[in-house]
């Protein structure tokens, strides 16, 4: 990390820690034990597949509120709040604080994810369930989340460089959302009759983000194997996005007047 | 011929108004002005002059429709200017979820400081603005004037060459603009530049070395504040007292205004003998006679009085 955007990552993770971010833990934690405590009592040799299934959708979904919640307002609190008038005096070009911001949140999410797999960990042990071989692909799927967030991130950071909080908000939700289902997209338009939808379909396919592979819980959960030319796959096509975003963040927020 | 330390050549400023239908308004018109290293610079002008607008364009905030500008012979475009100069925003905002002293050391982290170095600059500078005993208070906790104060402190922490304060004696109390006052002294003693925009005129007064007013986006005058002000004599003031048991003219009385048991009158420049002549006929005391000088103040309400009179901001045509 350059000598320009280290600051303003540190800065960012550690405005998240004084914004009490990470109390969300609070109620991961809560969520686990609460599950443990359940799945001990009222089921029987599938302990695993409960509390590795919560666990995992927990921490997506906590990430995921974070990533758009705390990335839509990366860079418009800065210009609301005019804190980046005396900021951008200094010598740091535009795309360094972006980059700086960008990896600052990554860092408070990586962190975050960090300690909730530490709880799902806890939650198997106390369930009786020593950590195993196919554990690891409970490993890979935080990584999978980990690199969906990356990419949720990076586009609400474009997003908020050109719109409100709001706008930005829903552009990255319908985004991810659309993007969970783009294989079914994919699909829909082999199967339509219209040319029209046809290449409709495909263009959607093509243009969003495809969040659906992603998502191997459920193989987690079951213990099964996730081949590693998906997650090489997986972390060349999260790597490709997000540098694209922020090409493109960059570009639009370089030439932003401040008011 | 040395390179000046702020050279703005043409500099204009189009804003895009309206919803539907976009306007340009022109908030800065083609600002061409020098301000030589070492000098402490007064950019004056009523609220809407354009003078903020100067400023966030030279910082690179906002980006010109037409012209340039360079600093210390580099572009405004160009990030390694940055590293010569400090810049104060008007009501400055920080991250208040920091200290002064963190919020000082992450700035002072772009200047490529050690952190010993770093940790010494902080104290130093926290020191230097009156905040060392709140130095470990939250941002969040400061008053209006102690935010000042740390901006003051974050503009000057790396020794730039140039500073620029957007109105530095805003949300001050008089000890604390006497102590930035003297804050800009020493930076000119070190041979900084100082160029401050302001509506304390007086301060402007007693500061500069010159000054530039701003009305409408335009520049109404560049030069030394005493040239500003003596561009025209407005009358003479005479003060007097009676002596003895001659009466005063009724024509001088009715002009004069009494203060204290003494006379003063204001007179045209073209009357003074005459009325010195009726003075001596009656055996008046002349105390002192002066002439009567526009204030930068004068100066800078008849500017807004004219403005006001014309309109209040040009428009340019659409796009």
């Amino acid at each position: 990390m350059s000598a320009t955007t280290g600051p303003v990552a540190i800065n960012t993770f550690r405005e998240a820690v004084r914004d009490r971010v990470l109390y969300n833990l609070v109620f991961f934690a809560l969520v686990m034990i609460g599950a443990a405590v359940l799945v001990g009592q009222i089921s029987i040799g599938i302990e695993r597949l409960v509390i590795v299934n919560l666990g995992l959708s927990a921490i997506s979904l906590f990430g995921l509120v974070m990533a758009i919640f705390i990335g839509v307002g990366l860079v418009s609190k800065e210009i609301e709040k005019r804190t980046l008038h005396s900021l951008l005096a200094k010598p740091i070009r535009r795309w360094e604080f972006l980059v700086g911001k960008y990896a600052g949140l990554l860092l408070t999410l990586t962190i975050n994810t960090g300690f909730m797999t530490l709880g799902l960990a806890a939650a198997l042990l106390y369930v009786g369930r020593p950590l195993v071989r196919p554990d690891v692909s409970i490993v890979i799927a935080i990584y999978f989340i980990l690199l969906a967030l990356a990419l949720v991130t990076a586009l609400a950071l474009f997003f908020s460089c050109f719109s409100s909080p709001m706008l930005s908000t829903l552009f990255t939700l319908a985004i991810y959302i659309t993007g969970i289902f783009a294989n079914d997209i994919r699909a829909f338009g082999d199967l339509a009759s219209s040319p029209l939808v046809k290449a409709f379909a495909r263009v959607v396919y093509y243009l969003v983000p495809n969040f659906h592979n992603f998502n191997v819980i459920a193989a987690a959960a079951h213990g099964e194997g996730i081949p590693f030319s998906l997650v090489a796959q997986n972390t060349l096509y999260a790597a490709c996005y997000v540098t694209l975003l922020l090409l493109a963040s960059s570009a639009i927020f370089s030439t932003r007047d401040l008011k | 011929m040395s390179t000046p330390a702020i050279e703005i050549i043409g500099l204009t400023k189009d804003y895009a108004v309206g919803f539907w239908r976009k306007r340009m308004r022109r908030s800065l018109d083609s600002l061409t002005l020098q301000v030589e290293e070492g000098e402490i610079f007064g950019f004056l002008g009523p609220n809407g002059a354009g003078k903020t607008t100067t400023l966030k364009l030279l910082m690179g905030l906002i980006f010109p429709t037409a012209g340039t500008a360079r600093i210390r012979g580099c572009s405004i475009d160009d990030v390694r200017m940055h590293q010569d100069i400090g810049y104060l925003p008007e009501q400055p905002y920080f991250y208040d979820y920091l200290t002064a002293r963190e919020l000082l050391d992450y700035y002072a982290r772009f200047s490529n400081y050690g952190a010993l170095e770093r940790r010494e600059r902080v104290g130093r500078f926290l020191d230097l603005v009156g905040l060392a005993s709140a130095g470990d208070v939250q941002l969040r906790k400061y008053s209006k004037g102690m935010l000042q104060r740390a901006g003051i402190a974050q503009a000057i922490l790396h020794d730039p060459k140039v500073i620029f304060l957007d109105e530095p004696m805003s949300g001050l109390d008089p000890v604390g603009r006497r102590e930035v006052r003297d804050i800009i002294v020493d930076l000119k003693k070190q041979g900084r530049t100082v160029f401050f925009s302001t509506h304390i005129l007086s301060d402007a007064e007693m500061l500069c070395d010159r000054v530039a007013v701003l009305s409408g986006g335009k520049l109404q005058g560049v030069g030394a504040p005493a040239d500003i002000v003596s561009i025209e004599v407005h009358a003479m003031e005479i003060l007097f007292e009676e002596r003895g048991k001659h009466p005063l003219p009724n024509e001088l009385k009715e002009k004069a205004t009494t203060i204290g048991g003494r006379y003063r009158v204001e007179v045209a420049e073209a009357e003074l003998y005459p009325a010195l002549a009726q003075l001596e006929s009656c055996n008046a005391r002349i105390l002192s006679i002066s002439p009567v000088r526009p204030t930068l103040e004068d100066y800078f309400l008849r500017l807004v009085g004219r403005e006001e009179t014309i309109a209040p901001q040009v428009e340019v045509n659409s796009r």
